[in-house]
């Protein structure tokens, strides 16, 4: 090259900058989040491997025992047995499986559905977005409980019909949080430059603007998890959600409303399960939050 | 006279504004008949404060926006009047170079899929396969001053100044013949401005490109332009040769705006 | 002869991080009498920002620590000062500008009643400025808040002043804004002015404006002004004196007139070659290659050695100390030389 080359020199090397240590690191330094995420962990963990691990399998099948009724909690039985005579442990862990995946479930549908309509209306603007916003905000008006039960009663009881019930209801959050992204990164300088290369609209949306919407999704969806639980158990505590003799933690709760306070250990597990798996999440979401959305941070 | 490549004929661009509570609306003058045109393998500058209009001609000559009335000539052709099919074509021939290098790059994007994706989208005219891309975002790279090294690194991991080399390795990828440069510097330190401005010297000597620049920066546009035009309020108060206007300028303005130019005598080299 | 308005002195400061304690600033000297203009020079990076900071005390700590130095403000210690003692010189000593004026005024508030509070405050610890006797009323006082807020916005040059102090934030342009700013850090009548880019965000015309009206109040209030800034012909039209900063160390430093017609450290003489004049030919520019070292792992010896074109082997053993180069003119290069045996 000519003596230019030296006028034009590149800086020396950055370090190579891991993004994703980095953000483990600040993670790690919360204690909150490691605990949060340390819950969440064994909730996943008792969600997969919950009802092989449960000491009364058969019980978990409807099984009975009835010369075993009331019994408090002992070494054979940590919580205590039911009016059944069934184990309360084995049945609140194979209720984990069902509890958190119902959750899980709400919470991708709604994320789904939310997604896709934010990112249209907010792509599209004009009254496409008048449409589907307003659309959004009449979802809103109606309570998201009354809206699932109302749905649950129409549709009949069952776990299908129940999460059909809970996403209806969920989507508009993510509606409204994808579309204040998607008009926010639509101004970006990236999106411009991808506009002046010649770009389609829908490589511009898919490529450009979504994938820099999703750290916020993943939080809302982390935070949410522990509310679509919830909403899941109320359903099932009053009774238009999962039906006995399926084990989840909302049933369990409403069936042994009946015996308190004498024999209050059946409410216990489900009760504890259901603070824990909320808690946990909510510590999590947090802790992601303050990674992934600095924009939010405290 | 050479060639005019871009001509900007009587553009005006009206704003309406947002209509008040009572019904009133404002109307903005962004460009008021602003006539210009940049012949083929010069520099021309344009020059103006914020708020004087350079964004939005900007944005109508790359048809990101479409002005009120007058035309855009690229070539002789009326950019307002083109087909979709013509207006992708030209997209690969006018590309721009945007002012801030830490924006303009999609954080999730590595370098690869940055400099290759105008490749992808204009294929058809360029006929170029996967790894003919990819060996030509390497070629881009090294003209820009970067490396093969590079090609699968985040954005995040470069300095300003490289950044910016990834924004015109990018601009030049689909081969244009015009590059808009709006403000490629002014976020950049002055040494490192100084490489980059070397580097668009020689871009311009080794692919016979044409420029648009967009400056506030007087003694930049000094430096890299040939001839320039000065844009106040919407209007072109005046245009000339660079030599012209900075020893003998015309309007009140560019006087103004020559005199407020802070200046440093640098001493000949030790 | 009396203390001089601020003294700083082998100030060492270092700010950990995910990567590591990055030794940011590597014993600054620096000093600032009153009418004095200082300009603060270099690449972004280079700790301009961070001693301007500094010397208000505003860094957190955690993670910033100063390992050793002193910023003495009049013979008085900053970093040694009580929290409280500190925020009483913050509002009346120490007045403060920054580049951004969008974020730094309350879009919520009149102008008006924003200037009139900090005058008040001020007014705590200098009855003086408000021009009221003393153990005058609560309204007696905020009337001359208001006359000294119409005042100092006349001062910085806004037309109609009265009537504007009724004005939000939004209603102005940033050039305004930035004079409003001006009027508030000036408001308390400080001795000192930390001004750290106050002009890169606005157009050559209002800069040029504002940097002049920023020479005017140093003449007519006797203060000290340090004015950080990356545009040498910023420095070069409005300072009296100049740092130039490089890697956490003060390079060069001594009367703009000296440092700009006879720059000693090559770094100063490299930043000036990268400004292109009405000299410089076509793709002649002279840029300067690298960047900015990382100040977690610096280079040994001279931190500008790796780039200097002039670097010999013993410019990588030890920090060079700055040598006396003119009349309070000095480099810190161990290729400076002493003003007898200098080619002048």
């Amino acid at each position: 090259m000519t003596d230019t080359a030296e006028h034009i020199a590149t800086e020396p090397e950055l370090p190579k900058q891991d993004k994703l240590q980095r953000a483990l690191f600040r993670f790690r330094q919360s204690r909150l989040s490691m605990l949060g995420a340390v819950m969440v962990a064994l909730v996943v963990f008792f969600t997969a491997f919950g009802t092989l691990l449960a000491p009364f399998p058969e019980h978990i099948a409807g099984g009975v025992d009835t010369a075993a009724r009331f019994q408090p909690p002992s070494w054979a039985h940590p919580f205590g047995t039911n009016e059944l005579g069934q184990d309360v442990l084995s049945l609140v862990m194979a209720g984990t499986t069902v509890s958190v995946l119902a959750g899980l479930s709400v919470v991708l549908i709604g994320t789904v559905i939310g997604t896709l309509v934010g990112a249209i209306a907010g792509f599209a603007g004009g009254w496409i977005d008048e449409i589907l916003m307003r659309l959004t905000d009449l979802t809103l008006t109606i309570p998201g409980l009354i809206l699932a039960m109302a749905v649950a009663a129409a549709l009949g009881p069952g776990f299908t019909n129940m999460i059909i019930a809970i996403s209806l209801s969920w989507w508009p959050g993510y509606a409204r949080l994808v579309r204040g992204e998607v008009l926010a990164v639509r101004e970006e300088s990236y999106v411009n430059a991808a506009r002046a290369i010649g770009a389609s609209p829908s490589r511009i949306l898919l490529r450009h603007i979504l994938p820099n919407t999703v750290s916020p999704i993943i939080v809302k969806m982390s935070l949410d998890m522990g509310f679509a639980i919830l909403m899941v158990a109320g359903l099932g505590f009053i009774g238009i959600g999962i039906r006995p003799p399926t084990p989840e933690w909302g049933t369990l709760l409403s069936v042994s409303r009946s015996y308190m306070p004498d024999y209050w250990w059946t409410a216990m597990a489900p009760g504890m399960a259901m603070f824990f798996a909320v808690f946990g999440f909510n510590l999590l979401g947090d802790g992601l939050r303050d990674i992934l959305d600095p924009k939010a941070r405290r | 006279m050479s060639e005019i490549m871009l001509e900007i004929d009587d553009v005006s661009k009206i704003y309406a504004g947002k209509r008040g509570m009572f019904g009133r609306s404002h109307m903005v003058e962004a460009l008021k008949h602003v006539s210009l045109s940049v012949r083929r393998g010069e520099s021309f500058g344009l020059v103006g404060e914020s708020g004087s209009g350079k964004t939005t001609l900007t944005r109508s000559i790359l048809q990101l926006e479409r002005p009120t009335s007058g035309r855009v000539l690229f070539e002789g052709m009326d950019l307002g009047q083109l087909s979709t099919a013509e207006m992708r074509w030209l997209r690969a021939r006018i590309q721009i170079v945007f002012q801030d290098p830490y924006a303009s790059l999609n954080p999730r994007m590595s370098v690869h899929d940055i400099v290759t994706e105008p490749m992808l989208i204009h294929r058809e005219t360029l006929g170029l396969n996967r790894r003919q891309r990819t060996e030509r975002a390497v070629e881009l790279l090294s003209l820009v001053g970067l490396g093969a090294q590079h090609l699968y690194r985040h954005p995040h991991e470069f300095s300003g100044g490289q950044r910016q080399r990834i924004c015109i390795a990018r601009a030049l990828a689909p081969g244009p013949d015009l590059l808009v440069l709006d403000e490629p510097t002014s976020a950049l330190d002055v040494s490192v401005q100084a490489q980059v401005l070397n580097l668009l010297c020689e871009l311009q000597d080794k692919l016979g490109l044409t420029y648009f620049f967009i400056s506030h920066d007087l003694g930049v546009v000094r430096y890299l332009c040939d001839r320039l035009a000065l844009i106040y309020r919407g209007e072109i108060v005046e245009q000339g040769d660079c030599a012209s206007v900075f020893d003998a300028p015309e309007t009140e303005y560019a006087r103004a705006l020559i005199g407020a130019m802070p200046e440093v005598k640098v001493p000949p080299a030790a | 002869m009396t203390a001089p308005l601020l003294s700083i002195r082998d100030l060492h400061l270092s700010m950990s991080s995910y990567d590591g304690k990055a030794h940011v600033l590597n014993g600054i000297d620096l000093t600032v009498n009153r009418g004095e203009i200082w300009g603060l020079v270099g690449e972004s990076g280079c700790g301009k920002s961070l001693t301007g900071l500094s010397i208000s005390q505003l860094l957190p700590s955690p993670p910033a620590d100063y390992m050793a130095g002193e910023i003495m403000l009049e013979g008085r210690d900053m970093l040694k000062l009580p929290r409280p003692e500190l925020q009483k010189l913050r509002g009346n000593r120490i007045g403060m500008i920054f580049q951004d004026p969008t974020t730094n005024l309350n879009p919520a508030f009149r102008i008006g009643d924003q200037l009139v509070d900090v005058a008040l405050a001020a007014a705590r610890w200098k009855p003086g400025i408000l021009d009221c006797p003393p153990g005058a009323g609560r309204s007696e006082r905020k009337r001359a808040a208001r006359k000294l807020a119409r005042d100092m916005l006349e001062r910085v040059g806004i037309p109609d002043a009265g009537m504007r102090l009724d004005s939000y934030p939004h209603q102005f342009s940033g050039g305004m804004r930035q004079r409003v700013l001006i009027a508030m850090a000036l408001i308390g009548r400080p001795d000192l002015l930390i001004a750290d880019e106050p002009t890169t965000a606005l157009d050559v015309s209002v800069q040029a404006q504002i940097l002049k009206l920023l020479k005017g109040c140093v003449a007519d209030y006797d203060m000290g002004v340090i004015l950080i800034t990356h545009n040498l012909g910023v420095v070069a039209e409005t300072c009296s004196h100049v740092a130039v900063m490089y890697a956490g160390n003060i390079v060069e430093s001594g009367p703009v007139a000296a440092v700009i017609e006879r720059p000693e450290h090559p770094y100063t003489r490299a930043l000036m070659a990268s400004i292109p004049t009405r000299d410089t030919r076509r793709g002649m520019l002279r840029g300067l290659a690298g960047s900015v070292p990382n100040l977690i792992t610096p280079p040994p010896g001279c931190r500008f050695a790796p780039r200097c074109p002039h670097a010999t082997a013993a410019c990588m053993t030890g920090v060079p100390a700055p040598v006396r180069v003119g009349r309070d003119h000095a480099a810190a290069c161990i290729h400076a030389k002493e003003p007898e045996t200098a080619h002048v």
